[in-house]
């Protein structure tokens, strides 16, 4: 496998290619409307009008600090070597609060796990699952599958994020890979409706098999009924003011 | 064929017999007129042996496993959804009820991704982080204890089971002196703990640690050379270090595949690093390796509550930054943990802006900037690891808890196909499953 730790002198340091800030560059999530979580009514505060978009943070570049530096550059270079352009696998690097995530374009998300896993330099022997998260307003890329891996070897835990579209909703199943993943997956599929084409056997896991719905994502109502307390009506969990 | 207590009913996939107690002969007659000798037994999801509500589905011929697999989610609540409609503080109340044996476990690796998120990692005061770890192995204690009492119990030793909740019993008084409950505490809360531990705390752990240091070589005694115990436990429920990496397999299964892999060692957090103890092995790969391992960290956490209660100064539980701390302080009332009476008449007495601030911290909660992170600890089970996601708001935008117990029983058919029926109790009880965990 690659030896390739030398410098890119493509991604040397410079001015334009320092870390990228927190709430700057990155994804847009939501747009936050107003600040008490009230739509109705006579908001004479003034507070009801502001508008702030809510962005998680954007893409680092080089140097990420720490080993991660070095896993990029051996995952770079151990791609090159089976003949892939790793700016098509890597959609970019986020690096934020002491963690490295790389987002991976789902079509060479297998390739990705495989040579992380068996590339001695990387050697990520142990996934830990698979965590699905429903963005809705992130229009295309709905959809995200989120997986940790820790090298037990070198001591190192980098995240992956795969995403994909509601109208699309399909990402390579790493069971053959990380023979752990197949109820993890399970799981996704169940609450997320993400589907991982190669799954042995794709199925639901917690909820009924019958079941209608897929109960994480963000549309789908938690539900519950409203409880009377000391004379007044508390609501539902869902149905009460949130503050976000 | 039918007989009064096994009734028969044909079905698309061959005869189903639905054996209700009674004369085993008539149904072994049953069964052996049938043409194939296939036999798909259901264990659970009701049976007392399968750790709360796991439905074991055995494909058996003769007394021999062919194939085995587990159904789930018969206990599947929906935390993590609810967490999405509470405030980040209250998400601690959920969270402790994932897998009840390991409350603590649960409030800590959330409570850690919390903290990272809000960037307050450093700031959490030392006394917290101690009383966070002191309850920690504590709780491996209760959690280990559990494990070999329950799973003597399966094997038909009675004694080791009454044994090990008389252990636990003594640490459930433990937990209800410092957190007011005997299980479900939500007492780590993010930014520190939700009291200080009170008076005589410190005292009776060392009594405890007293009585179980002496207790312990009782499990040695009764178990652990016992050659019953050893012909259903050695080379029963077997898993290699190959086997435990393609499934993740963590925790005493990992360790009793000879891999000293802990979290507390090798990706510290809470401080650990600076903790002396060992990290125990086991090289038999089954479910003797898995027992051994367990008593032996039970030792090994004994050893370091002792370093906790040494280290203790006087000094906060909470962060100082008063935009996060939770601002009540707790007094144990006539009924029960509330509201300090001093707290209140200062908020409703004398300072308008303690009352505002109390009211907005407490119904509208901190927020938290946008990104995700991830926190592990290592449960008694294994790698527990919580993803945490926040859009910048008072409530969680998605936890994702990887729980042990989920993991690891994946593992089930692996350790039984193959071997005999009364072999899977032993190879599901050496996995330890807690089924609050597994389907949060």
């Amino acid at each position: 496998m690659s030896e390739t730790s030398e410098p890119n002198p493509d991604r040397e340091v410079g001015a334009q290619n320092l870390p990228g800030q927190r709430g700057e560059h990155g994804e847009e999530i939501r747009v936050q409307r107003g600040m008490f979580g009230a739509d109705s009514g006579g908001d004479t505060s003034g507070y009801g009008g502001l508008t702030r978009s809510v962005r998680l943070p954007g893409p680092a570049s080089r140097p990420y600090g720490g080993y991660f530096d070095e896993v990029a550059d051996e995952l770079e270079g151990a791609l090159e070597e089976q003949g892939l352009v790793p700016e098509n696998a890597i959609e970019k690097t986020v690096v934020d609060r002491g963690e490295a995530t790389f987002h991976i374009a789902r079509e060479h998300l297998l390739t990705v796990a495989r040579t992380l896993r068996d590339d001695p330099a990387l050697r990520f022997e142990l996934c830990t699952g698979v965590s699905g998260v429903h963005y809705p307003e992130d229009k295309g890329r709905e959809l995200h599958a989120v997986y940790h891996l820790r090298s037990i070897t070198h001591r190192r835990l980098i995240r992956l994020e795969v995403c994909a579209p509601d109208s699309d909703p399909h990402v390579p199943s790493l069971v053959a890979v990380y023979p752990t993943n197949d109820w993890h997956e399970r799981e996704t599929y169940d609450f997320f409706g993400l589907v991982f084409d190669g799954h042995p056997a794709l199925t639901r896991i917690m909820m009924p098999d019958d079941w209608q719905g897929f109960p994480q994502r963000k549309d789908y109502p938690l539900g519950g009924i409203a409880v009377e307390y000391k004379g007044a009506q508390i609501p539902a969990p869902d149905q009460r003011r949130s503050y976000s | 064929m039918t007989t009064p207590s096994a009734s028969a009913r044909e079905t698309t996939e061959g005869t189903v017999y639905t054996v209700t107690g009674g004369d085993w002969d008539e149904v072994v007659q049953s069964a052996a007129k049938a043409d194939d000798e296939r036999i798909v037994v259901n264990m659970g999801p009701q049976h007392p042996s399968t750790h709360g509500v796991l439905r074991l589905i055995l494909e058996i011929d003769g007394e021999t496993v062919k194939e085995a697999r587990c159904g789930i989610g018969y206990l599947h609540t929906g935390i993590e959804k609810n967490l999405e409609y509470r405030t980040w503080t209250q998400g601690t109340t959920f969270v402790t009820r994932m897998d009840y044996l390991t409350s603590f476990y649960n409030e800590t690796a959330y409570c850690l991704g919390v903290e990272k998120l809000l960037g307050i990692t450093d700031q959490i005061p030392d006394r917290a982080t101690i009383i966070r770890v002191l309850l920690m192995e504590l709780n491996r204690l209760s959690s280990h204890l559990v494990a070999i009492a329950t799973g003597g119990m399966e094997l038909g030793a009675t004694t080791i089971m009454i044994y090990g909740f008389r252990d636990r019993e003594m640490i459930l008084d433990l937990y209800e002196l410092i957190t007011g409950l005997r299980m479900n505490h939500a007492f780590i809360r993010p930014g520190g703990l939700a009291q200080d531990l009170p008076p005589g705390a410190v005292d009776a752990v060392r009594e405890f640690v007293k009585k179980m240091t002496k207790n312990l070589p009782e499990y040695d005694k009764l178990a652990t050379g016992n050659p019953i115990f050893k012909a259903r436990m050695q080379d029963v429920g077997y898993l290699d270090l190959t086997g435990c990496m393609a499934l993740g397999a963590t925790g005493p299964i990992l360790r009793a595949a000879g891999l000293a892999h802990d979290l507390r060692k090798t990706d510290p957090y809470c401080g650990y690093e600076t903790y002396e103890f060992d990290v125990p092995t086991a090289d038999s790969c089954d479910a003797y390796g898995r027992f051994l391992v367990r008593l032996e960290e039970m030792r090994q956490s004994l050893r370091i509550v002792e370093q906790c209660l040494d280290r203790l100064e006087p000094g906060p539980v909470m962060v100082a930054d008063k935009k996060i701390a939770w601002p009540a302080q707790l007094a144990l009332g006539p009924d029960g943990l509330g509201n300090s009476l001093d707290h209140i008449k200062k908020i409703m007495g004398t300072s308008m802006e303690a009352l505002i601030h109390h009211f907005k911290l407490v119904t509208e909660g901190f927020r938290v900037p946008p990104g995700q992170t991830y926190a592990a600890v290592e449960s008694p089970k294994g790698e527990l690891g919580v993803h945490v996601v926040s859009d910048g708001g008072t409530r969680p935008y998605r936890v994702h808890f990887r729980d042990p117990s989920f993991t690891n029983l994946q593992a089930m058919a692996a350790m039984c196909e193959g071997g005999q029926v009364a072999d899977v109790i032993v190879a599901v009880a050496s996995i330890d499953p807690v089924m609050g965990g597994v389907d949060r």
